[in-house]
């Protein structure tokens, strides 16, 4: 296993290589001009003060030489500085990501309880009633944009029912983490987080129960004379979850990518939010570190689901 | 696929066989209508707004601005929004652009996809590993991250936020190309059209190609209602179609602000979203279980 990690690492590099230069290279082919940005409010800063101002920065270099330097600069965390909130961008980010992570951690909780068991029922149900429900269901969810679906939620449960908050963190004058008023401001976010797994957790996890509920071992079990109940949940459910643990790498690409249209939607002061914010006041560095840093977790993610694989099913270290 | 047509003597070719399937499968039949008629009313924009609704797009009626939705005129049926525009003509012209990225957008995918895929696939060596990174590299970045970095350097029409969609999603494509292109590689037809001298792109466009096409339609139809979606959310969050121009989602941007005055203006266009993405979804669903009947419900994870 020790080798199969370092080699799925070292794979990981030109990976990482290559987000670099395509997040460098998009933004030097911007038209706008990052110097010229930053002084826009300050009309006293003269065109020549700019251009040496450019020079210092090393922007009159060749590309190669600031790719290269910009990397070494990344390597050490430093994101340069922001240019609204004028603090380096590591610390933005550091403070926004634990809001992030509360939210993404709580929505993915919820869409394997109540994904799961659902996909247990369709299984279990396959062909009639509840099995058709599930489907429908889970095919709709899919087709409905996430922030049609936040602002529905909002619409009715905020508006016209006023049993939620219509966004933010806390009400007005309160600042807390884990307490009940949080908890009371999470349900709509993590409601829209869970969607997209919830729409797609139950297909998969029904395949799964199909496939094993028709092995010889099943058979046995009920030959032996267990209940119905111990035969599914002691025999088939925990078998069938093996294969779903390794979805979790394409739930987390979910989770990074929805974050910014649910803490839009929702107000949720997380890093998604940020880079929101950022793009509208055109504060570039904290953009371009963001995004690093989603690719970044995305890489990290794929490794753990390939390792997860390799944990799963040993097979997987041989090969290739 | 191909050994289908030893088994059914009476196969009137695979073609045709899937649209005979097709026809007997009554929700796709009914998503491809109301698909059509979507996209019939976005083309006759133009001759809707001037005759029936007798307004533009773009055109202002301050004064009543957020009126709800009556039946007192045509252009009055889906209200007015936060300038006094008709909604129902701003909802053709943004199906319009929705239909257009969505449909173009997944083209140029499938197109790169598909070559690039077909390429490496069958070829391998330095250029199958240049396109494995390629994939890799770009699916490690989340879509809605890169849209925005994309949206924030440049300014975006519909033609260039086609262009960038397309550039950026064939990734799936491809991979399934590749990996059917490197089990029909192995095939006895094609080691014999290979051994009787055929040129590699000749085995590619007249062998694999054909044998990729069927996937490839289904492919499509997720890839369309993707697209749809993306610039819908793209347009959302105010990174993708610029204002005046309309497009179903810079429709519900700035939605927040109208909760209480115009709900209708979340509603309308949000649901017309919706019908289009699971039609086309419905649809590609359709045409897999019609294209492949063993295919049926099947839902595959480490399988692959």
């Amino acid at each position: 296993m020790g080798r199969f990690i370092v080699r799925r690492l070292l794979q990981a590099i030109p990976t990482v290589l290559g987000i670099l230069v395509i997040t460098f290279v998009l933004t030097r082919l911007s038209p706008s001009d990052p110097i010229a940005l930053m002084y826009a409010n300050q009309p006293e800063v003269s065109p020549e003060q700019l251009a040496s101002i450019r020079e210092t920065y090393g922007l009159n270099d060749p590309l190669p030489l600031q790719f290269v330097r910009w990397v070494g600069r990344v390597l050490t965390l430093d994101f340069g500085e922001s240019f609204f909130y004028h603090r380096p961008v590591i610390e933005l980010l550091a403070e926004r990501i634990p809001n992030s992570l509360q939210l993404s951690l709580a929505g993915l909780l919820v869409a394997v309880l109540i994904g799961l068991p659902l996909g247990v029922l369709a299984a279990l149900h396959r062909g009639r009633f509840p099995d058709h429900v599930i489907r429908v269901v889970s095919v709709s969810l899919n087709a409905v944009p996430d922030f049609f679906l936040g602002l529905l939620i909002i619409l009715f449960f905020a508006i016209n029912l006023r049993w939620l908050p219509a966004g933010s963190m806390n009400v007005v004058g309160e600042q807390c983490t884990f307490c009940w008023d949080r908890g009371w401001h999470l349900i709509g976010p993590v409601l829209l987080a869970a969607t997209a797994g919830i729409a797609a957790l139950p297909r998969f996890m029904r395949a799964e129960m199909i496939e094993i509920l028709s092995q010889d071992y099943m058979r046995t079990a009920r030959s032996k004379g267990l209940r119905e109940r111990v035969v599914v949940a002691r025999h088939a459910f925990r078998n069938a979850l093996i294969p779903i643990v390794t979805l979790f790498g394409g739930v987390l690409t979910i989770l990074v990518s929805g974050s910014v249209i649910i803490e839009v939607v929702f107000n949720w002061p997380g890093l998604g939010r940020l880079v929101f914010d950022a793009a509208n006041a055109k504060d570039y560095p904290i953009v371009q570190a963001a995004v690093l840093f989603a690719s970044l977790l995305l890489v990290l993610s794929y490794i753990l689901r390939d390792l997860a694989y390799a944990w799963v099913d040993p097979r997987i270290k041989l090969g290739r | 696929m191909a050994e289908r047509s030893g088994r059914e003597p009476l196969s009137r070719g695979f073609w045709s066989d899937t649209l005979s399937r097709l026809r007997r499968d009554p929700t796709t039949m009914a998503a491809i209508v109301v698909l059509g008629m979507l996209v019939g009313l976005a083309l006759a924009a133009d001759v809707l707004a001037q005759h029936l609704f007798r307004t533009s797009f773009s055109a202002l009626d301050l004064p009543r601005s957020f009126d709800k939705p009556s039946l007192e005129e045509p252009r009055m049926w889906f209200g007015l929004d936060a300038l006094g525009r008709s909604e129902v003509v701003r909802m053709l012209y943004g199906g319009r652009v929705s239909l257009f990225v969505g449909t173009f957008g997944s083209l140029v995918a499938l197109t790169i996809g598909l070559a690039v895929g077909m390429t490496a696939g069958y070829f391998g060596g330095w250029w199958d590993d240049v396109a494995v990174w390629a994939i890799t590299t770009i699916e490690s970045i989340p879509l809605i991250y890169f849209l925005i970095m994309i949206g924030l350097y440049f300014r975006l029409d519909a033609l260039s936020l086609t262009v960038f969609i397309g550039a950026i999603a064939w990734l799936g494509a491809a991979n399934l190309a590749r990996g059917q292109t490197i089990s029909l590689r192995e095939r006895e037809y094609v080691t014999a059209a290979r051994t009787i001298g055929a040129s590699p792109w000749g085995i590619i466009l007249r062998h694999i190609f054909p044998n990729v096409l069927p996937l490839m339609i289904v492919v499509l139809m997720l890839a369309v209602g993707g697209t749809i979606l993306a610039e819908s959310a793209i347009s959302f969050l105010g990174f993708g179609i610029q204002p005046p121009q309309p497009s179903w989602g810079n429709m519900l941007s700035g939605a927040t602000q109208y909760y209480f005055k115009g709900p209708h203006l979340i509603l309308f266009p949000g649901a017309a979203i919706t019908l289009t993405v699971l039609c086309v979804f419905l649809i590609g669903d359709g045409l897999r279980d019609a294209l492949d009947p063993r295919l049926r419900g099947s839902e595959s994870i480490a399988r692959r």
